[in-house]
């Protein structure tokens, strides 16, 4: 086993009380993260930037505020780590590609604006799939961020330099996005946990899209506990996102002791079977078992239409990527190179920007949506995403949560898989939540037979986060110790 | 089914997405998106005439807001990061082929 770099953060929900308190400064809590930074960061790369001065500022404006005896907030004083893909006013914002290399976004994400007004302190820009497109971060123009549990392993992707870390304690809580599982499965890989949130709870405003109609921004956390906490802090509406759930923040930290008695489980069959290591089976039935003996009853049920997900998902959201990603022109901000005419600078400028993958999403998307293939491709796709939140309907009419992998191995050697199809494959338990709009999470539950970490994933229908934290908290209680 | 997606598709697909690929390139993404597009073939070969499609998972329709100015970006910060500027505008080369 190489080396790693795990870390043992305290807790967000720790930290916060000791620092509201007054019985920790925000300033020592952030010095013991800066200090593992400084240790182990040169070997992981979980960050494109790490933010030394405006977290030290932010860090004393905290305990400022509790020395003049004013809250901070919920997050007061926790440390926090952002995906590269959301906008901060006047700091650096990448998306890991050379096309937005030194943009300086002038205004501040919403999901960035609560985190501050919650009292966390923002350390960094974690490091992704370059726009977000990736299972690995292998597709980082910035490098690959290595995984903390095992440094010759990939953290997952997209969100693998936020999942990596909270799994190093550079920070203790962290943002992500989620299109078709780029929360959950580097969580997974990373041994946190991560959660994507139904869509329209968390507003949009601020992240740069890759696929308008999938993209949920979520949290990653150490404890189920955390990242409740977190969630209530960037949930509720927006009236800067037209597609922002009317709607306040659901309340989950005080569910999570509510227990799982008579709540009725399901094992999803179709993500039970090809293409899923025996071992990540085996930890799915373990985990099935914990709720069981909690108190839920659980079954197995049918959710057919959820085998088309994967296709479905990349006519779609290579269909979306390739209209928003049109704005990266060279004309209002990001990378020029010039050449004779507009037409010309722009053809240079993004043949120069965009990577391999962002390429060959765009040119998916736009084959997908071009004249004479589109009913066949994308419309046909949108009628599969029919199907799938029908079936995932029906099952639900018996079954408050569903149960499955939430990646199908553990985490995989850096450089492993070359071919983009077979890496798409890694999507296929998390992709349907997506297509539905439902929310999911992924919670550590045992190692596979390497040593890393699985991640047992529960699903709920939308709006069901109550449920989902609840049976969370149930494997959570129950998982076998992670550092065995 | 639709026939497979072929190297002079993939040239026209480039063009229409701002993209200049190598030969090496239009190469390698023509068999790559072959592969995807044939995974893709089960959902093609669906019979879906009766299923409305979804476009977007949340029902919701006509978000409006209320008709009144509100603060947004200045001229200055929406120019700050732009390659070019030039009184007050986004400055681009010139958009036909020959400048004046």
């Amino acid at each position: 086993m190489s080396a790693a770099a795990a870390g043992s953060a305290d807790t967000a929900l720790r930290i916060a009380a000791a620092v509201r308190a007054g019985e920790r400064s925000a300033v020592d809590v952030l010095e013991a993260h800066l200090a593992r930074i400084d240790a182990t960061e040169a070997d992981v790369h979980a960050f494109n930037l790490v933010t030394v001065d405006a977290a030290r500022a932010a860090a004393a404006a905290v305990d400022q505020r509790v020395a003049a005896g004013e809250d901070p907030g919920p997050l007061a004083g926790v440390p926090i780590a952002l995906k590269d893909n959301l906008c901060t006013r006047g700091v650096a914002t990448t998306c890991s590609s050379k096309i937005l290399e030194g943009w300086i976004p002038p205004y501040d994400a919403t999901v960035v604006q609560r985190v501050w007004a919650a009292g966390a302190v923002p350390v960094g820009k974690t490091n992704l799939d370059e726009f977000a497109m990736g299972s690995s971060t292998e597709n980082s123009a910035f490098g690959v961020t290595r995984n903390p549990r095992n440094l010759t392993k990939v953290s997952g992707g997209s969100s693998g330099g936020s999942a990596a870390a909270v799994a190093a304690g550079f920070s203790a809580i962290s943002l992500g996005s989620d299109t078709g599982g780029s929360i959950r499965q580097p969580a997974a890989l990373c041994g946190v946990v991560g959660v994507k949130p139904t869509y329209g709870m968390v507003s949009r405003y601020g992240l740069i899209a890759f696929a308008s109609s999938l993209d949920q921004i979520g949290p990653f956390a150490t404890t189920v506990a955390d990242a409740a906490l977190l969630l209530e802090a960037i949930a509720g509406h927006d009236p800067a996102d037209a597609t922002s759930i009317p709607q306040p923040a659901p309340k989950l930290v005080e569910h999570l002791d509510d227990g799982v008695a008579g709540l009725r489980v399901g094992i999803v069959t179709e993500l039970m079977g090809d293409g899923i290591h025996p071992d990540v089976l085996a930890r799915v039935r373990d985990a099935a078992d914990a709720l069981a003996a909690a108190g839920a009853t659980v079954e197995e049920v049918s959710v057919p239409a959820i085998t088309y997900g994967l296709s479905a998902y990349y006519l779609i959201a290579p269909a979306e990527a390739s209209s928003n990603l049109a704005r990266f022109d060279g004309v209002r901000f990001g990378l020029r190179v010039d050449a004779g005419t507009t037409n010309e600078m722009m053809v240079a400028s993004r043949t120069a920007g965009f990577g391999d993958e962002v390429k060959r999403r765009i040119m998916l998307g736009t084959y997908a949506l071009s004249a004479g293939y589109y009913d066949a491709f994308y419309g046909q796709a949108q009628k599969v995403r029919t199907l799938i939140c029908r079936d995932f309907d029906a099952a639900y009419e018996c079954f408050d949560v569903l149960l499955s992998p939430t990646s199908p191995t553990t985490a995989f050697d850096i450089g492993a898989i070359a071919d983009p199809l077979t890496m798409y494959l890694n999507d296929i338990c998390t992709i349907p939540t997506n297509l539905a709009g439902h929310p999911a999470m992924s919670i550590p539950f045992g190692t596979g037979s390497d040593g890393l970490p699985v991640g047992v994933q529960v699903l709920a229908p939308a709006l069901g986060e109550v449920a989902m934290f609840r049976a969370a908290a149930a494997l959570e209680a129950a998982a076998p110790t992670k550092e065995a | 089914m639709s026939a497979r997606i072929t190297r002079d598709d993939v040239i026209h697909v480039a063009t229409l997405a701002r993209l200049a690929l190598d030969d090496e390139r239009i190469e390698t993404f023509t068999g790559q998106l072959a592969a995807i597009l044939e995974h893709a073939q089960d959902v093609e070969a669906l019979d879906l005439a009766d299923v409305p499609p979804t476009s977007h998972p949340y029902p919701l329709v006509n978000v409006l807001r209320p008709d009144v100015a509100t603060a947004t970006l200045s001229n200055e910060q929406a120019l700050a990061a732009a390659p070019q500027a030039e009184s007050g505008r986004f400055r681009v080369p010139t958009i036909l082929g020959e400048a004046p």
